[in-house]
């Protein structure tokens, strides 16, 4: 009998001489499996990605009086308070309109609901400075709408829009998208059989919707209601159009009007505070509701809920959202495009910001991927508290409103790099921080669903880990990658603070000179790069929403 | 074998030795918990060692420290004489000649058949050894098509095939069968046992089944809490286990005390047969062990037991005895005789083969061996 206890004389045994023997039982476990490159890039990148922050606060520091003075002023509060009730009322909104659709568009036999369903994502691609413009032309003082019934009716007064009322209408109508994903992508992955389950244990479709399927949703409404809050935020352009004051609209004054840098350093520092907050309530609430989503749970067919006598009523509702959010906007641009034919406008599309803006977001699109990929293969495949710090580090865009990016970079710029300041490459490293968070989490997903065996059976046939990477992994993300950089693209398309800030002053892009043109209420100026801006950032979304198929 | 078409050198050369695979003294923790321990092995060429244990024993810890996916903590493996892991060195998975067959197979899902079998070889003679590889597991035609559109069965075959390609030195199989329907399972894990022993390929594969384990080894090591506890040939193991844990683990078996008159070895269903010269333990107690065929049941009023239960076997009935002791005991009867549920029996241990006795849990050593 090979009953077995031996020790190999010849080896010398005991942990404390083998663990000083091989000195690289000194690197942390993780370390010493993986090629030291990935790690050096993937700490690089996450470095990097924190360096706006840190000169915010360096430049804060050095003058501390000042910030001091500036973050206990009561106008500070004030603009805290502010800020916060619009976040709230955006919040509430976008919820309260995505999750019906959500509902309506994947559980129901809705009429065209895969229509409604593309439709409700589209606002995406809107950015919030042209939504505003849309709206204070339609609907604001000597406005379309009021023009329509000023004839007839002699109506010559609409109801106020500026302030908090029109910026939360407007950044509602174009953030809602980012709950109804998250929830129709939940909603998508909801197990049948629970809900079989409650059915046959005797409740009513409405009891199994408001105790099962609604709970089961809380993670994803409160993954969808983060972002829009944290766009809200964020958001510069929506917000100084409608005249209401936040913090960014405010920081840009100091900055750009009052050239008070250190007030502006100080009140991003509390605007990052207050994105960490939001960051860190929404992490609490998803603590406790971690729930069960079986992995290889056979696919079948969900009953369709049958709408009945409520399908107008239904299609009435998706029917109006699609039409404020999306319809609204484009009608507007249309028309002024036209008057300024009519008028004989020339150079109705600025044709040089195109090319600036595609160029920009491709060089973001390509270098954010590059830098996410580090960082997703040792989170995914090297989880540990090294490659959690280093995800945490990549997250800091997330948080971090361009507007605080922008000055982040502005502050190392002119002191540690004066050669990159306003050049397109400082530009497109704040695009970066800011969207590293968003390729990060789309190369993550794609990456957790290639089986780990499968990189190992490419290594054990003989192949090195790097050349398995590459022939086996890459192949089969390659639509996570395609997805990221998708997204990338769009966000920095649309994207403002940062360019105002940091754009080389000789490449205006589309979104600034939307900007310019529409500070001065030109409208029909900034209707032709608003279109220009919308059709070349929806086109990449349009072929990734297509390709973006319900699992059957 | 050097210079065969398709095939990059990764075996050791020069080495001659009979002993494929090599494990000493090998350990492994995760965090705080033991996952191998003292792990030794000894597989000749051409052999298949067959790893069977409960679930979480650490097998397929063991399988992955020799195929280089895992650092072991202490102890060596050599492969084909190479030393590729120990405290000092660990050579990548693609570094040695060990091929791995994964649970789920892990085919690549965006490649075909023949992308997938060709992967690990050079360009230069791949399509012939991707021919010839697809003709051995009897997979020839189907090159052109995607894992996805193959059965069960059939991916199996294409991961064996994979694997089988580079001619490892050692081949690894993890549970190989166990996404296999049942009925399925018999047939491909006969047709795989053919098709290694046609290639000759040295195997080490982990199981949680002993029926598998006894069908597919060579030779059967049973592993249980990151140990082995014995290592034989399938019979051995079975019928001349090492431990009472192995015992009972490759199948259903009772352990009745013994008491020793004379040279006469007396349990409660009458007198037990020992191998020629087996020396009874003195001033300890010990058992013997019976499997439910060791055991002969016939209906008497005067017997020591009693029916509790029957469950219908079709070929036989097994029966559960109640002993006046209040020892329960399985006994397997062939289906001509039916006893019912409360019926008294007479119970005997066959006398036509020794049996094995224990003590504390360990294998009393019997000498000489008992002939397989």
């Amino acid at each position: 009998m090979n009953r077995s206890r031996v020790n190999g004389e010849q080896q010398p045994a005991g942990p404390g001489f083998s663990s000083w023997s091989s000195p690289r039982r000194l690197l942390p476990l993780g370390l010493r499996r993986e090629p030291l490159t990935l790690w050096l890039c993937a700490i690089t990148v996450a470095v990097a990605a924190a360096l706006p922050a840190i000169y915010l606060a360096v430049r804060a520091a050095d003058s501390s009086a000042t910030a001091i003075d500036v973050i206990l002023d009561p106008g500070t509060l004030g603009l805290l308070s502010r800020s916060l009730q619009l976040i709230v009322l955006v919040t509430l909104g976008s919820v309260l309109i995505a999750v019906p659709l959500a509902w309506l568009t994947v559980r129901t036999d809705l009429p065209f609901k895969r229509l409604w369903g593309v439709a409700a994502v589209l606002p995406l691609v809107i950015p919030s400075y042209v939504g505003a413009l849309a709206f204070i032309s339609a609907l604001g003082p000597k406005g379309i709408l009021q023009g329509w019934l000023e004839t007839p009716f002699g109506v010559e007064l609409l109801p106020d829009l500026y302030g908090l009322t029109g910026s939360t209408a407007v950044l509602t109508l174009l953030s809602y998208p980012y709950v109804f994903l998250t929830v129709r992508a939940s909603l998508w992955r909801v197990e049948p059989e629970m809900e079989e389950a409650s059915r046959s244990l005797g409740r009513s479709p409405w009891h199994t919707f408001r105790r099962v399927t609604l709970p089961m949703l809380y993670p994803s409404i409160g993954a969808g209601a983060l972002l829009v809050a944290l766009y809200t935020l964020s958001d510069f352009g929506a917000v100084a159009l409608l005249r209401y004051d936040t913090f960014t609209w405010t920081i840009y004054n100091e900055y750009n009007s009052a050239f008070n840098r250190a007030a502006a350093a100080a009140l991003s520092l509390v605007l990052l505070g207050v994105a960490v907050g939001l960051i860190l309530i929404e992490a609490g609430a998803r603590r406790r509701a971690r729930y069960y989503v079986g992995a290889n749970s056979a696919r079948r067919e969900r009953r369709i809920v049958r709408l009945g006598s409520w399908r107008i009523p239904a299609s009435i509702y998706s029917a109006t959202v699609t039409l404020l959010a999306l319809g609204v906007p484009v009608f507007v641009l249309l028309y002024w495009l036209v008057r300024g034919i009519n008028a004989g406008e020339s150079e109705l599309f600025d044709l040089a910001a195109l090319y600036n803006s595609v160029q920009f977001s491709t060089y973001a699109a390509i270098a954010t991927v590059f830098a996410a990929v580090p960082i997703s293969v040792l989170s995914v495949r090297r989880p540990g508290l090294l490659s959690a710090a280093i995800e945490r580090f990549s997250y800091v865009g997330f948080a971090m409103p361009g507007i605080a990016v922008g000055l982040g970079l502005v502050f190392f710029g002119i002191r540690y790099a004066f050669g990159l300041y306003q050049t397109t490459y400082l530009l497109v490293f704040a695009y970066v921080v800011l969207f590293l968070p968003v390729a990060v989490g789309t190369i993550r997903s794609s990456l957790l669903q290639v089986n780990p065996r499968i990189e190992e059976a490419a290594m054990s046939l003989g192949r090195s880990r790097i050349r398995a990477f590459f022939t086996v992994t890459v192949p089969l993300i390659r639509p996570g990658l395609a997805a990221a950089a998708v997204m990338v693209f769009l966000l920095t398309m649309k994207e403002l603070p940062a360019t105002l800030i940091l754009g080389p002053i000789e490449s205006r892009t589309l979104a600034t000179s939307i900007w310019t043109a529409a500070e001065e209420a030109f409208f029909a100026r900034a209707a032709g790069p608003s279109l220009l801006l919308i059709v070349a950032a929806a086109a990449p979304m349009a072929f990734l929403v297509l390709r973006e198929r319900p699992r059957t | 074998m050097i210079g065969l078409p398709g095939l990059r050198k990764r075996r050791s050369e020069g080495v001659q030795t009979d002993i494929a695979l090599r494990c000493t003294g090998v350990s492994k923790s995760f965090d705080a918990t033991i996952a191998v321990e003292e792990f030794d092995i000894e597989v000749k060429r051409g052999q298949i060692l067959a790893l069977v244990g409960p679930s979480g024993c650490g097998k397929t810890t063991v399988l992955r420290m020799i195929a280089g996916l895992e650092v072991l903590d202490t102890g060596r493996i050599e492969i084909g004489g190479r030393v590729v892991a120990s405290n000092e060195r660990h050579s990548g998975p693609d570094k040695r000649s060990v091929g791995i067959v994964f649970q789920d197979y892990a085919l690549f899902p965006h490649m075909t058949v023949q992308a997938n079998v060709g992967y690990g070889l050079d360009r230069k003679g791949r399509e012939e050894r991707v021919e010839e590889v697809l003709d051995l597991v009897g997979l020839n035609g189907l090159g052109e098509r995607l894992p996805s559109e193959l059965s069960g069965g059939q991916q199996q075959r294409v991961a064996l095939a994979r694997t089988l390609a580079l001619r490892p030195d050692v081949l690894l199989l993890d549970e190989p069968f166990s996404n296999l329907d049942a009925g399925l399972r018999e047939r491909v894990r006969a047709e795989i046992k053919d098709i290694l022993k046609a290639a000759g390929t040295t195997t080490v594969f982990v199981t949680h089944d002993q029926q598998e384990a006894l069908f597919m080894g060579d030779l059967v090591g049973v592993q249980v809490a990151g140990r082995i506890e014995q290592v034989d040939v399938p019979e051995l193991v079975f019928h001349r286990p090492a431990t009472s844990f192995v015992a009972r683990f490759m199948g259903t078996a009772d352990f009745l005390p013994v008491e020793s008159i004379g040279t006469r070895l007396v349990t409660e269903v009458g007198p037990a047969r020992a191998v020629a010269g087996f020396e009874p333990p003195r001033d300890a107690q010990f058992e013997v062990m019976a499997r439910p065929d060791d055991f002969v049941l016939a209906p008497s009023e005067e017997g020591q037991g009693v029916v509790i239960d029957r469950v219908f076997q079709g070929w036989a009935y097994n029966y559960e005895v109640e002993l006046n002791s209040g020892l329960h005991i399985h006994c397997q009867m062939p289906h001509l005789l039916t006893i019912d549920i409360g019926q008294r029996v007479l119970v005997n241990l066959r006398r036509d083969h020794p049996q094995m006795f224990f003590c504390d849990g360990a294998a009393i050593p019997e000498v000489p061996r008992y002939g397989y």
